[in-house]
């Protein structure tokens, strides 16, 4: 997409957003509308087009429950989503993930297979066994998440945040596995990774 | 307020997305950007799971991978009327109640002196406070906003915390339950890791609070400041390691009879579907070491660290409490409500494996001991969480209560069960 692209799926977010402030206040409101300025910047085909922001499609609801939960009870700590969730009830956590569960699972970028880094990535994943709770197809299930075809540099930043513990899991499953991984092996993994489907 | 509110949200989007503007621009001046999906070909489905895990002909299918992992706590706890307490078992005479619910992640429990029992959180941030009012529960939030508080000990009015890395206090609290004081930190001389980095803690005969300093991973070297249980004074000033060699102990109690401290530890995962087992262990001396990394469960040498090691250097666990199935919170039974062959037994929870394709654990057992403090018979006592390889609940600590009815706390579905014996009077009913 070209800068002024960009900047032009800039401002139709900010103008949805005041949309779904305005909507804010007003009482009852529909899960799919609260969550439509959400989709904004993390996609509404489930795949995310802004920096660092995660695509959400094809992320399983136990997982979508659990971060949504992390943000509202601030021990995620990413402060967009901390204030967005201040104030959701349970019910509307729940709701939220049930939805955010049926998005697509996001495509991997064309091009970009570099065949060095490729086997790199996979003979870390083959060591310490990332294809055994991500499943073979790193579509995760349950508590643990989708990670094929996410953005790499939202993979890059979790792995580095994970590791660094700057990231609190909702178990140290990832702090575990992390600790013998060096910085460099956390870049291939995200590249390989991002572009797996 | 609401409108104030409003604003701040709406400032924090706006940043956020001059943010994402500029680093945009920033990456469109990269000549070898990734180029963005075809927006003429449909979305792919997911891929069908291959039936194998590839690079590991060691594990004969993905489903075994699957398996193996972890298993996390339900998110929003369980509602009162799905908790499986119709499933649980006891030994003969003995009775199962639902004591409290609605506590997502309940871990530790400490009574207060005023009959309080208090319950901390591992993966949420809360620490609650149980009071009973005439037989009915009353669960009030006493604080929140901490780091993995899982760690809880009293001591004369005074509830102490401990977080990831640091350990707190809040005084009176039981007169002030209602309001209740902001936590006062006493100590914080801890590194910040997320592998193991919650921390059980207790008050020991000697008026000081031990607390576990994890190892900050799997299998490894820990630094010299980790892999260690450390007792610290009540005003936080003094410190020492009391013993080492700890990969993560997350119980310990103390012998009536002897004093010495008795501590559960978690042997190391990925090596075996049946190795290691899971350590009783008892403190005879301080400064003693119980192995980690170099020996696990007291007689084989790590695979990969124990190299040029013995298993006779260190000390050997007094009981070996199941493979991966991690036991946890313990308590010698000090009540008067249990039979008499209860008496001075320790009431262990095992929060069950998640490291095995065959689930074990997620129950209760008591281990006796003969006189000489070593471990006579380690037998079941509290089991039906488990039921075709799935738990739907899973014991983290005991409590012997005032009246000598043993509680125990489930993190999985957000609960506490009493445990009672013959006419043991059960409040509520």
């Amino acid at each position: 997409m070209s800068l002024t692209g960009r900047a032009l799926l800039a401002s139709a977010v900010c103008i949805a957003l005041t949309i779904f402030f305005a909507a804010l206040a007003t009482a009852a409101e529909s899960v799919e509308a609260r969550l439509a300025s959400c989709l904004e910047c993390h996609g509404a085909q489930g795949q995310s087009e802004m920096p660092l922001v995660p695509s959400l499609g094809g992320q399983p609801e136990f997982y979508l429950g659990v971060q949504l939960l992390m943000f509202r009870e601030n021990i995620r700590d990413v402060p967009p989503m901390n204030e967005m969730l201040q104030g959701a009830s349970n019910a509307d956590l729940q709701a939220m993930a049930a939805y955010l569960k049926k998005l697509p699972a996001p495509a991997p970028p064309a091009g970009g297979a570099d065949q060095a880094r490729i086997d790199r990535a996979k003979a870390v994943i083959e060591q310490h066994r990332c294809n055994f709770c991500h499943s073979s197809n790193y579509a995760g299930g349950e508590n643990v998440p989708r990670l094929a075809g996410q953005r790499e540099d939202y993979l890059a930043k979790s792995l580095r945040d994970y590791k660094s513990n700057a990231r609190r899991g909702y178990d140290a499953s990832m702090a575990d596995v992390l600790y013998p991984i060096s910085n460099a092996q956390l870049l291939d993994l995200a590249y390989f990774l991002s572009r797996q489907r | 307020m609401f409108k104030r509110l409003f604003m701040k949200r709406y400032f924090v989007i706006a940043a956020m997305l001059v943010g994402a503007v500029i680093s945009s621009a920033a990456l469109a001046q990269q000549a070898d950007k990734p180029a963005a999906p075809d927006a003429s070909k449909p979305i792919p489905s997911m891929q069908p799971e291959p039936t194998t895990v590839p690079g590991r002909p060691d594990i004969p299918n993905a489903e075994i991978a699957q398996k193996l992992r972890n298993v996390a706590p339900l998110p929003f706890g369980a509602p009162a009327d799905k908790l499986p307490v119709a499933e649980l078992k006891v030994p003969k005479g003995f009775k199962v109640d639902v004591y409290a619910s609605g506590i997502p992640n309940a871990r530790s429990l400490r009574l207060g002196d005023k009959g309080t029992v208090f319950v901390s959180n591992r993966v949420l941030d809360k620490v609650y406070a149980v009071v009973d009012k005439n037989g009915k529960r009353e669960v009030k939030v006493i604080a929140s906003g901490l780091d993995r508080p899982n760690g809880l000990a009293f001591h004369q009015g005074t509830l102490y915390i401990a977080e990831g890395t640091r350990i707190s206090k809040l005084e009176k609290i039981e007169d002030n339950l209602d309001s209740p004081p902001k936590p006062v930190v006493i100590y914080s001389d801890f590194l910040n890791h997320q592998s193991h980095g919650w921390k059980f803690m207790a008050l020991g005969p000697d008026n000081m609070l031990y607390v576990n300093v994890g190892s900050p991973c799997n299998i490894c070297e820990p630094p010299e400041t980790n892999g260690q249980l450390r007792r610290i004074s009540l005003d936080g000033s003094k410190a020492e390691v009391y013993v080492r060699g700890v990969r993560n102990s997350v119980g310990f109690d103390w012998n009536p009879v002897t004093k010495e401290l008795y501590f559960t530890d978690n042997g190391r995962d990925w090596l075996s579907e049946d190795l290691p087992e899971d350590e009783l262990n008892r403190v005879t001396k301080m400064g003693q070491h119980f192995g980690f990394p170099y020996c696990h469960q007291g007689n084989f040498t790590d695979r990969e660290l124990g190299w040029g090691r013995s298993c006779d250097e260190f000390e050997k666990p007094v009981a070996l409490l199941g493979p991966h199935s991690a036991a946890l919170g313990m308590r010698f039974y000090t009540g008067k409500m249990f039979p008499s062959q209860y008496q001075n037994a320790i009431f262990i929870a095992r929060h069950g494996s998640w490291n095995r394709t065959k689930k074990i654990g997620g129950d209760v057992v008591v281990a006796k001991l003969n006189k000489d403090g070593t471990v006579k018979s380690v037998e079941p006592f509290l089991t039906g969480f488990l039921k075709n390889n799935e738990y739907s609940g899973r014991p983290v600590d005991v409590q012997v209560m005032k009246d000598g009815s043993l509680l125990v706390s489930d993190d999985h579905a957000g609960a506490i069960y009493r445990i009672s014996y013959g006419n043991g009077k059960v409040p509520g009913n």
